[in-house]
């Protein structure tokens, strides 16, 4: 007599559950929001809940079975990540949920899905995507385009990364569930900070100066003061970066010229 | 001040983009500012107040917890501020930049008290959501998001009722000339988004020289037209 083969065999895959269209859009509609009651003790912590709820109606029983309701509590709690990378931890907690895999497991998942969706996501957008995109345009500012294009080029630019991270993101969780963790190793992901930086780095030396011609809109040599005056201060301001913000630097100096024009 | 109700209205969605919903940031200053004019009827003076609240925005990144300034509803303020002020005052970029900084920083503070609000409501329903609650989630949700709503349109109609009256006065007894006037909020500007620049992207190798190859690009682009 032989052994069943289960109890050698490695156990098969749980089959990829399927979701209506209408419930993947639902959740790419909560996305969207998915920071709206972001606080100070559970982070994203709701908003993860809010987001996989459309998915969790498949559990059996529903919204009023217990399966759902022990999921809503797992889902809803402490949470941290970036708001668009969210979208892959949507993704592959909403399948490990629907598969069965054991709270213990998603619990473990979740906390250490947290920081690499965080870090990798504040350095690929915030300090990446997001000033490339505004760089660009206020180059398109200087050479001199109308405020409807530079609107729409802005516009246009970083939504067509910052929806097609949501949509990978939440394709990515989806398909590869708790294995996700190898696709936060994309290339792009990756090195996509570096190479941004660089392009960020060039679109900011094409920018400054041709969006400050535009603005002064005067002879060379007041444009030749004010870049000269910019490069010092800015050196400057690396300096003391740490322990000033420069927005209120620049609020107080404006403040006391406004002060000043209007005393003299 | 006709303008008041449609500029909160309109500061209010812009300002819900900045962290709640959606995040397209349309609430960035080069892009709010610049609606805030042409809701005004003048969307280049809305844009030149964008422009330099746009460079000044580079250096503060949104990250998570972090505190940073509201720049949505403060360039709502801005913008259209400088765009109703007579055009043949010097000072109106400078007085538009200058109340949306006020503004953004102020906005910031409002940003953390939301975040609090929406803690100690969470706090509340602590049951309800260890049950798993699903009204509950979709409640707080819903709740933070009015909230912001509401925060931003707020700050936009305060900031406007408070800010325009003061930069219209200002505006009648600016002295220094409009060249003048402009160089100083530009060089400031400037001076903030290049080094931004150099803190956020000095550690991406190369990177000095990427930008030094741009100011030779953007001055020879410059120089051609």
């Amino acid at each position: 007599m032989t052994a069943p083969a289960i109890s050698t065999a490695t156990p098969a895959p749980a089959p990829t559950p399927s979701l209506p269209a209408t419930t993947w859009l639902s959740i790419f509609l909560r996305l969207l929001a998915i920071q709206g009651a972001w606080n100070y003790e559970t982070l994203l912590g709701n908003g993860i809940g809010f987001c996989v709820e459309p998915a969790l109606r498949q559990l059996p029983g529903g919204v009023h079975g217990a399966a759902f309701k022990e999921a809503m509590a797992r889902e809803s709690a402490y949470f941290n990540a970036h708001p668009y990378l969210a979208s892959v931890a949507v993704g592959a907690l909403a399948r490990a949920e629907l598969s069965g895999v054991p709270a213990d497991r998603i619990e473990r998942f979740r906390t250490a899905l947290a920081g690499p969706l965080g870090s990798v996501g504040d350095r690929l957008v915030w300090a990446g995507w997001l000033p490339f995109t505004s760089l660009v345009s206020l180059a398109a500012f200087g050479l001199g385009a109308r405020p409807l294009v530079v609107v729409c080029l802005f516009l246009a630019l970083y939504n067509a990364g910052h929806f097609a991270l949501r949509i990978w993101g939440l394709r990515v969780g989806w398909t590869r569930g708790l294995a996700v963790a190898p696709a936060l190793g994309n290339p792009l992901l990756r090195g996509g900070p570096a190479h941004l930086g660089r392009a960020a780095a060039a679109a900011a030396g094409v920018a400054l100066p041709l969006a400050a011609a535009r603005v002064l809109a005067g002879g060379p040599s007041l444009l030749t003061i004010v870049l000269l005056g910019a490069a010092l201060l800015s050196v400057l301001l690396v300096r003391v970066h740490v322990r000033v913000e420069a927005y209120k630097l620049a609020l107080i100096l404006i403040a006391l010229f406004a002060l000043l024009s209007v005393a003299r | 001040m006709r303008e008041l109700l449609p500029l909160s209205l309109l500061g209010a969605v812009v300002g819900l983009d900045v962290v709640c919903f959606p995040q397209m940031m349309y609430s960035r200053p080069l892009v709010a500012a610049t609606l805030a004019g042409a809701f005004v009827g003048d969307a280049m003076r809305g844009m030149l107040v964008g422009v330099v609240l746009e460079l000044i925005a580079i250096a503060t990144l949104p990250f998570g917890a972090s505190r940073y300034p509201e720049w949505g509803s403060a360039a709502v303020v801005g913008g259209a501020l400088s765009a109703t002020l007579p055009a043949d005052r010097a000072g109106v970029v400078t007085l538009g930049v200058l109340s949306a900084l006020g503004t953004a920083w102020v906005g910031g503070w409002t940003l953390v008290k939301l975040r609090q609000w929406n803690a100690r409501l969470a706090r509340h329903r602590r049951h309800a959501l260890d049950a798993g609650a699903r009204g509950t989630v979709i409640g707080l949700q819903l709740a933070g998001l009015t909230g912001d709503l509401v925060r931003a349109g707020l700050l936009t109609a305060v900031a406007y009722a408070l800010f325009f009256p003061l930069a219209a006065r200002l505006a009648v007894h600016w002295s220094f000339s409009g060249p003048l006037s402009r160089s100083v909020v530009m060089m400031l500007a400037t001076s903030v988004a290049a080094s931004a620049a150099w803190v956020i992207f000095h550690s991406a190798r190369g990177a000095r020289w990427y930008f030094a190859g741009g100011v030779v690009a953007g001055l020879l682009l410059l120089f051609a037209r």
